[in-house]
Order: C-alpha cells, then structure tokens, then sequence
C-alpha cells in the first residue's frame, strides 16, 4: 500500500515536470506559429475590402483567381521551374564536391568542409549583394571587358543573374547533408561491385547513388523550400523583371496600395501545401533506411 | 552540421586512395571540379571585402586604398542604430529560445507521453515552411492581435522590435531543439543511473550530470539561433515597424538602390562576425 502511493506519487511528479519543460516552448508555438498559420489560413476564404480591409465574408475567389488566372498561374509556374532548376543544378555541383571532400585524409577534410560551413552561415543577402558588385552594369566584368576594348554584357537584371545567385546562395546547404550520406557510405562496396564485374559508372549508379540518396534528398528538400518563396534574389539580382511568386507575395502584403492579405494568405496557403506534399514524399522515401 | 564533422580515421583508410593507379583520371577530375567550385564559392566574398577599403565612390573598381567608408560607417547613426538593434534582438531572442528549445528537447527525447507525435511535428513545421509563409501569418497575427488590444483595453500598439523578437524565437525555438535533442541522444544514460545509485537526486543528477554532458549542444544550438537572427532579413522586413530599423532591412533598402562601398564595409564587418560564430560553433562541438 505505501510502495503503491510512492509509486504513485512519483508518477505524479513525472506528469509535473514533463508539463513544466513542454509548457513554455510548446505556448509559444501554439500562439506565434500555429496560430498565425490558422489565421492566413482564414484569411485566404475572406473577402479584400476596398480599402484593403478583410471583409469577414467567405469566399473561395481567391484561389480560383489563383488558378484561373495567368498572372499568378505564370508565377507558381516560375517558382518552381527556377527552384528544381537551381536544385537540380546545386545536386550536380555539389555531389562531386562533396565525394572529393569525403576521400581526403581526415585533417583536409577538417578544412575544406568548413570552407563549406562559413558561406553557409554567413548572411544571404551580403552573399549575394556580392554579385551585384561583379555583375552590375560598371561592375568588376564589365570594366575589364571594357580595358580589354570590348563591348559591354548586359548580366545584371537577368533572369540567369537570378538563377546564378541562387545557385550560389544554395550550394552550401546541398553539400552538407550530401556530405554526411558519403562520410556514412562505405567505399568498400564500390570495390567489391568492381570485383562482382560492374564498371565504374554501373557501380555509381547502382550501390553509391541508391546507398546516399537521403543525403541527395535531404539537400534537395533544404535548397528547393527557400528557393520556391525567394523574392530577395529575382529583385536584386534578377531586377524584378519577372514576378515570382515571393515577390507577388511581398507586394501584395507589403507594396500594394491597397494591398490585398486575403490573396496574399491564399498564395502563401499554396505554396506551403505544394511543399509539405513534397516533404512528406521525402520522409516516405528516407523512413526505411534512415529513421 | 554537427555529425558532418565526425572524422572517423579508422573508415577513411579503407577509401581508395586518389593516387591509385586506375583512380588518377576521375581523381584530377573530382580536384579540378572542387577548386573550380571553391573559387566560385570564395572570389565574390573576396571581391566584396577588397571593394570594402577601394576609394572608388561607386565601390566597383579598385583606385586605391582607404579606410574612409569604415570611418563613414561609424558616423552613420542610422546604420550604427539599425545595428543595435539587430544585436539586442538576436540576444533577447537567442536567450529565450535557447532556454524555450533545450526544455523541449529535454521532454521530447526523456519522455513518452500521448500527443508526443504531433508536437514532433508542430516543432518540424518552422523549419519546413518557407520563410515567407511564416513571415505573412505573423504580419497577420500581428495586424489582428493589435485590432483586437485596441478594442478590449483601448490601447494602440504598433509593430517594433518586441514583434521582431517574438518572431525570431518562434522560428529559432525548432533549430536549438534539433541541436540539442542530437546531443541528448549522444548522451549515454547509465551515467545518469550511476548518478542515481550513488543517491543523488533529479535536480543534483540534472546540474551535475545531465546539463555539464549536453552544454556543447546548448551552446552549439544558441550560436544557430543568434546567427539566424542576425541574418533573418525575410521576416524583419515584415515585423519591423516604421520606426524600427534592423541592419538587414537598411542594408536591402540600400542595395535595391545601388553598390555603395559604404555597404561593402558593412557586409565585410557582417562577415567577420559569422567567421567568428562558425569558429565559435565548431571549437564547440570538437570539444565533446
């Protein structure tokens, strides 16, 4: 009876303390995360007053203009073309970056990934101002071309200065987890699909590429989510010549006069819905093996 | 990040090496590949800090040396302000969500309990969605919560650094807790049994045991959220109010405009900041 109500009491203070570590942090994501993604949630079903005001009436004109017309249809289309595009384009840089760094003796590789790791934690926009100063119209290649005696390129305002930044923005957080699937992989087994009579490219593809696709997923899904709501780089390098759908998103709720939320909230509900869908593919793909 | 920089020696001798015979071609490939893409990587950051000390007043071209924009920068109140600004909320917001995230990692790697599957994914979900989504639903939220104060005790509040901070730390919250739910899984829990059997208590096992083992990942996850902060310009721009001026707002609303050595200098002093917090992050973790 005494050890039944120590063991009671035990439990009891178990359920207080695990409250007492959940509360706080779990409050605070329910009311500033949660939260505001239930209420662009509701917003995106409500009307845009003239003034810019939600109207609290339901309607679903909003995502039918979403889908209906080209504007943003063109938008969502421009989104995701230039993020496989950049992601595609990342994985193919950044798979033989990451095989070079995993084959060199321990203390090179010390180093070389963490030339990896100071661009990845360095400010984006600074990274990518950067390439304003290369490419801008008086820029660093234009003036050379120019004491060379040739004519000047046109290359900032482009839509490849677009993809070029983003590429260069994104490499780093490909290579990582590309980086750990390859630490993790064993070399070995290349050797014995050699010796089993399978030629070097047969052997990429059929032991090295399926053994560290986690890591090739995991690199796709941290290049493609920024890449898909970016609107920093198509403005500062592409110059905002062409609509993505971040920069729709930002002027609809910050530029716009009026501006229209409800519109907004519902672009923003899309994106993320085509993104978690994409997500959650990769979690489907990665349980078996990696979790 | 962290588990990227275990070097196990005993696996690397098994890897061929690059000097093999059959190997060379696609060796100097794979070389060539990775010092072509280091330099693609490297010469724009070179190329900003070098403009950073060039007299040209449009900062594209190398005419010689000065420290003038540097001695600007420091006469400059609104950017020195906005740069304040920017360090007081990553301090606030890296000490709430530090202590915020290591208390839920502690309850999601120790305990099992009903809704512990939902909650994982409710902590997923800020790192998962794009920064833009995040920034809008808060600018929303905001927008409403303040209509809403209005209405109940008349008073009028306006976006400021405190929207700014609570917005970071809901979105740095999920970064620490991943960092350090990694060390607590590292952590071999018969040190905590042995702890016990000698008659130590949960506070003392915690103090003496527990915390001292896990601090690397606390300290490791507290350097990602101040970094995150400092270089959070997505949902500054939408939480800042009109008064409140943050670096990365400033120095967007400047390069919209132009290439500035003035700016090259900031960006060079922002860079040396994050080369010192990736070396402070990573003599952090080796120590383990």
């Amino acid at each position: 009876m005494a050890l039944n109500t120590l063991e009671q009491e035990q439990r009891r203070r178990a359920r207080w303390r695990l409250a007492a570590l959940l509360t706080p942090g779990m409050l605070w994501l329910v009311l500033f995360f949660a939260l505001p993604l239930v209420i662009i949630l509701i917003y995106s079903v409500m009307t845009n007053g003239p003034r810019g005001n939600i109207v609290w009436r339901f309607t679903v004109g909003n995502y039918y203009d979403l889908f209906t017309r080209s504007v943003y249809v063109n938008a969502y289309l421009r989104s995701i073309w230039i993020s496989v595009l950049t992601t595609l384009i990342c994985l193919l840089l950044g798979y033989p970056l990451a095989l070079f760094i995993v084959r060199q003796p321990p203390r090179w590789r010390t180093v070389l990934l963490f030339l990896v790791l100071i661009p990845f934690w360095t400010n984006f926009l600074v990274r990518i101002y950067a390439w304003q100063i290369i490419l801008a119209n008086n820029g660093l290649i234009n003036s050379t071309l120019a004491g060379l005696g040739l004519p000047r390129l046109n290359l900032l305002n482009t839509e490849g200065a677009t993809l070029l930044g983003l590429v260069y923005g994104e490499l780093p957080f490909m290579v990582l987890p590309l980086y750990a699937a390859l630490d993790r992989f064993d070399f070995t087994l290349m050797e014995a699909a050699a010796d089993l009579g399978a030629s070097r490219p047969r052997a990429f593809w059929r032991v090295m590429l399926p053994m560290t696709m986690p890591g090739v997923a995991a690199g796709a899904v941290l290049v493609f989510i920024p890449t898909i709501g970016q609107f920093v780089v198509s403005e500062l390098l592409g110059g905002a010549k062409v609509d993505y759908i971040g920069n729709l998103i930002q002027r609809l709720f910050l530029r716009s006069n009026p501006p229209n939320w409800p519109l907004g909230s519902a672009m923003a509900m899309v994106m993320m819905l085509v993104l978690l869908a994409l997500i959650l593919l990769y979690f489907r793909s990665t349980t078996e093996e990696d979790r | 990040m962290i588990e990227a920089t275990s070097a196990t020696p005993s696996r690397s001798a098994s890897r061929p090496a690059v000097a093999q015979g059959r190997l060379t071609w696609s060796g100097v490939a794979l070389a060539t590949h990775a010092v072509l893409l280091y330099l693609f990587l490297y010469l724009p950051i070179v190329i900003l800090v070098v403009f950073s000390f060039t007299r040209d007043q449009f900062g594209v071209r190398w005419t010689g040396f000065t420290f003038e924009w540097y001695v600007r920068l420091v006469n400059n109140e609104r950017l020195m302000g906005a740069s304040l600004n920017t360090l007081a909320v990553a301090f606030v917001s890296t000490i709430v969500s530090t202590v915020l995230g290591t208390l839920l990692a502690l309850a999601m790697e120790r305990y099992r309990f009903r809704g512990r599957s939902g909650m994982d994914a409710l902590l997923y979900l800020p790192i998962v969605i794009p920064e833009i989504v995040m920034a809008v639903a808060l600018l929303a939220f905001s927008a409403l919560a303040f209509d809403l104060i209005r209405l109940i005790t008349g008073e009028s509040l306006r976006r400021s650094l405190t929207t700014v901070i609570i917005a970071h730390i809901a979105f740095s919250i999920s970064f620490v807790v991943v960092v350090v739910r990694t060390s607590l899984k590292n952590f071999d829990r018969r040190l905590e049994e042995a702890a016990a059997d000698l008659g130590a208590d949960g506070w003392r096992i915690f103090w003496r045991i527990t915390f001292p083992l896990i601090l690397p990942g606390i300290i490791g996850g507290a350097l990602l959220a101040f970094t995150l902060s400092l270089d959070d310009f997505i949902i500054s721009l939408f939480l800042s109010g009109p008064g409140t001026s943050l670096l990365p707002v400033e120095v967007y609303s400047k390069v919209r405009r132009a290439v500035t050595p003035e700016i090259n200098a900031i960006s060079t002093l922002m860079l040396l900041l994050s080369i010192t917090l990736v070396v402070l992050s990573q003599s952090v973790q080796r120590r383990r």
